[in-house]
């Protein structure tokens, strides 16, 4: 039987990869541990091996393809004894599912049709085609497809370059280039004084971060995930957010805490969890928690330029995903003030982060319905935007919730209780939440799946606040 | 265990190098103060003795509130040290026990009286309390609450000092309870890595709380905590400002010769209770008027002074100027208005967003 060799997940989040080359072409034999092909996920460039021995009948994904979705069959290994030209052309029917049909019938047209394939079909790290572009930006202004990491990446390099007291510290920041990439050429641009690798030590690093920043530095502390800063939160409350006040008002302290909060993929409960409502809870504290890129890029920028301590919570989820940024030399967001991300009159939907993905779709569902509904996006979870939420709230009289975290002393409660203190005369039904279920994130594909958030749930939520 | 151990080194053939082959700074000399000197630093502990017996006694009258830890006993260590300091270039940090060395750093004692009487002339608005005031205009950064705190974040004023190339140190402090806190080897370990421009000082006062040194430290001469991270440590007398102040020497050149951190264990003790509610049942106050009758770092300071020609009139006459700072700075913080309510809502954030 021939061996389909399929586009390798190669780290918890890969959804698609680029083919950055084949190390071996048609009529190569291989055996267990060749090296075929170099593969660069959305972290890093990989290196994939062979499992079986053969040789090399067919390959049918060219080097140089972008954005080959997971599982899509890139070459067809023959194994011993069987013919290379034959086992070439039977795969073809066989390759699987909706990829097989893509493939042009000619031989030789076949991996270049492939390849066309692969980087023209919609695109699933796409953001929904109804999010709405910031309305701040001056009309005309020229917009760049960029994804998240890379705006969050350009946010922090722009500061660097016109301020010189900020400096990116954190865990693989420098050499390694990022444990996410958002670093990315970070080093070579602003050399080892400012972009400085840590010991695997959070409460220390962040602690000398915090100090840096008494001391008249801008730090920006990258925690690889939010979770490991758990370890670090004694700095983050009792010595960042709080200087300011305790110091009536002498010491600063303008620090950014940065790093990917939320559920990542199949990485179990001790690194999956939502931070957001721990650090809103903190006065002393900005909390930002961005969707889109330009989002990410106008408010890192802003968190670098505030002279108080901000927690700004990425999602690994979304650091591949692509949206229009503007081009523009200093593309600066307020702080506190959430955004309309689609207009609608029937219910509102609000949400920060990964959520508003969800609730974006749940919209575009929703309108297929007859429901209009409108989004919002917070964006800064401290200080919260309650005239917009309430402002949308006075205009659909319905509300839902869409978190990725746990229901309980969440985003969304507090949501729910503006909304009970400041906006009950609006109201036309209880406003509901959308969350994550009250449970440990479990590993089990199947369990994860029912414990997050999803566009069904928002749906069936923001049909019964409509009685529909 | 001790077979492959065995086997090992005779693998190698030879053993690892001992610690002592790395350079090392020279051992401390007993400062030679001249006249003046000798008189500063008794000034300076004097005024610190004082000004914390009269904060104990506003703490009694209910004046002062909360959490208030008196530095009685342990004033040679910041006067010693911080004497060889520049205020507004070095840079200074300590824990919750941090009246004294805002004294020794030359900060107005009505203001520090104010913050412990918390009114809104206080040093901190009246916001901070004992355990939390600061001076950045001398480079004082705290005044921290948490035990260890203060070890990683003043690494991070020497990191600035570093990046900065502002030619400053930092003076980090900590007391032998917070020197089992596990972020204070991170820190060494970072200051270590980077050569960071900072002095490590443990005041060892023998008791962390209520548990001595003994019943919490698995390795108990504290000046060794840094061996394993290459940091040069110097065991020193506490109690005898001058030995202190030759110590703050040998550990200034060290740190400002691009060396790397270094270590101080100072041996002192506190007369007080750990704080004002600590009734200190566990020790005898037979060992603690011991310490006071041999070894006072303030009468040995007056010794000294007589020694050197100052007359009994003379210290007097320091002795009443000093009582005349302090009551006028107790006045000052018993008449000084509460903070405006309106000052609850101020400066929980810098920027309006």
């Amino acid at each position: 039987m021939p061996i389909e060799l399929k586009m390798p997940a190669l780290s918890p989040t890969m959804e698609e990869g680029t083919l950055a080359k084949w190390l071996v072409k048609e009529g190569d034999s291989v055996t267990s541990g060749t090296i075929l092909a170099e593969i660069e996920t959305d972290k890093a460039t990989m290196e994939f091996e062979a499992i079986d021995e053969g040789v090399v009948a067919k390959i049918l994904v060219a080097e140089g393809a972008d954005e080959v979705k997971v599982g899509t069959v890139i070459a067809i290994l023959a194994a011993e004894g069987e013919d290379a030209v034959n086992v070439a052309g039977a795969a073809h029917e066989g390759a699987s599912g909706g990829q097989a049909a893509d493939i042009a019938a000619s031989p030789a047209e076949e991996a270049q049709a492939q390849q066309a394939t692969v980087s023209t079909r919609p695109k699933k790290g796409e953001a929904p085609a109804s999010l709405q572009v910031e309305p701040e930006v001056p009309e005309g202004t020229e917009m760049v497809r960029q994804t998240v990491r890379e705006a969050l990446r350009d946010a922090m390099a722009e500061e660097m370059r016109s301020d010189d007291r900020v400096f990116v510290m954190g865990e693989e920041v420098a050499e390694y280039q990022g444990a996410y990439k958002v670093t990315q050429g970070l080093l070579e641009e602003f050399g080892d004084r400012r972009v400085i690798d840590t010991p695997i030590t959070e409460y220390g690093f962040a602690g000398v971060g915090t100090g840096a920043a008494m001391g008249g530095l801008k730090p920006i502390i990258e925690f690889m995930t939010f979770n490991f800063a758990m370890q670090a939160i004694d700095h983050i409350i009792n010595s960042a957010a709080k200087t300011n006040y305790m110091s009536g008002g002498q010491m600063r302290c303008p620090i950014v805490f940065r790093g990917p909060n939320g559920a990542a993929a199949r990485v179990g409960a001790q690194h999956s969890q939502n931070y957001g409502p721990w650090y809103a809870s903190v006065p002393g504290l900005i909390v930002i928690a961005p969707y889109s890129a330009a989002d990410a890029k106008g408010l890192l920028k802003a968190a670098i330029r505030s002279e108080d301590p901000v927690v700004f919570l990425e999602n690994e989820l979304l650091y591949g995903q692509s949206f229009e940024v503007p081009k523009l030399d200093d593309y600066v967001l307020p702080i506190g003030k959430a955004r309309v991300a689609r207009e609608g009159k029937d219910v509102t939907l609000v949400s920060y982060s990964i959520g508003v993905g969800v609730a974006l779709d749940a919209a575009t569902k929703l309108a297929e319905d007859g429901i209009e509904a409108e989004v919002i996006d917070l964006r800064t979870l401290r200080p919260l935007d309650k005239e917009t939420v309430l402002r949308s709230l006075a205009k659909t009289n319905r509300m839902v919730c869409v978190e990725e975290g746990w229901p309980v002393c969440s985003i969304s409660a507090e949501l729910m209780a503006t909304a009970m203190e400041e906006g009950f005369d609006d109201l036309d039904a209880p406003v509901l939440r959308v969350t994550n279920e009250d449970v440990p994130l479990p590993y089990a594909a199947n369990l994860e799946k029912m414990a997050l958030i999803d566009i069904d749930r928002v749906v069936a939520a923001a049909k019964k606040v409509c009685y529909r | 265990m001790a077979k492959a151990a065995t086997r090992a080194s005779d693998d190698t053939g030879s053993p690892p190098p001992p610690t002592h082959n790395r350079e090392r700074p020279p051992e401390p000399q007993r400062h030679q103060a001249s006249r003046e000197e000798l008189l500063e630093y008794y000034r300076q502990m004097l005024l610190i003795r004082r000004f914390e017996e009269r904060a104990g006694q506003l703490y009694g009258l209910g004046l002062i509130g909360g959490f208030c830890h008196l530095y009685i006993g342990q004033e040679a260590v910041a006067v010693g040290l911080q004497s060889a300091m520049e205020p507004g270039k070095d840079s200074v940090i300590t824990g919750y026990r941090d009246h004294g060395h805002m004294l020794a750093y030359g900060i107005d004692p009505k203001v520090i009286m104010a913050e412990l009487t918390g009114r809104a002339a206080g040093i901190s608005r009246g916001k901070g309390g004992s355990m939390h005031m600061f001076s950045v205009e001398h480079k004082f950064y705290g005044g921290h609450g948490i035990v260890g705190a203060q070890v990683s974040l003043g690494t991070g004023l020497a990191f600035q000092h570093k990046y900065s190339g502002d030619g400053g140190v930092c003076l980090a402090y900590f007391g032998d309870g917070a020197a089992n806190q596990g972020q204070v080897y991170e820190s060494f370990n970072m200051a270590e890595l980077w050569k960071l421009p900072i002095i490590y000082v443990i005041e060892n006062n023998q008791y962390a709380m209520g548990t001595s040194v003994n019943r919490a430290s698995a390795e108990d001469q504290l000046y060794r905590r840094g061996e394993s991270f290459r940091i040069p440590g110097l065991q020193v007398d506490g109690m005898d400002v001058l030995a202190v102040r030759g110590a703050a020497t040998t550990a200034l050149d060290w740190v400002r010769s691009g060396k790397g951190p270094i270590l101080l264990e100072l041996k002192t003790y506190r007369y007080r209770g750990h704080s004002m509610s600590d009734p200190a049942k566990y020790r005898s106050r037979e060992e603690v008027q011991s310490v006071r009758d041999k070894s006072d770092p303030i009468e040995a300071v007056k010794r000294e002074l007589a020694a050197a020609g100052v007359s009994e009139e003379e210290l007097k006459k320091l002795d009443s100027d000093i009582k005349k700072i302090v009551t006028e700075a107790a006045d000052f913080a018993e008449q000084s208005p509460e903070p405006e309510a309106a000052e609850l809502y101020t400066d929980v954030l810098v920027e309006t967003y």
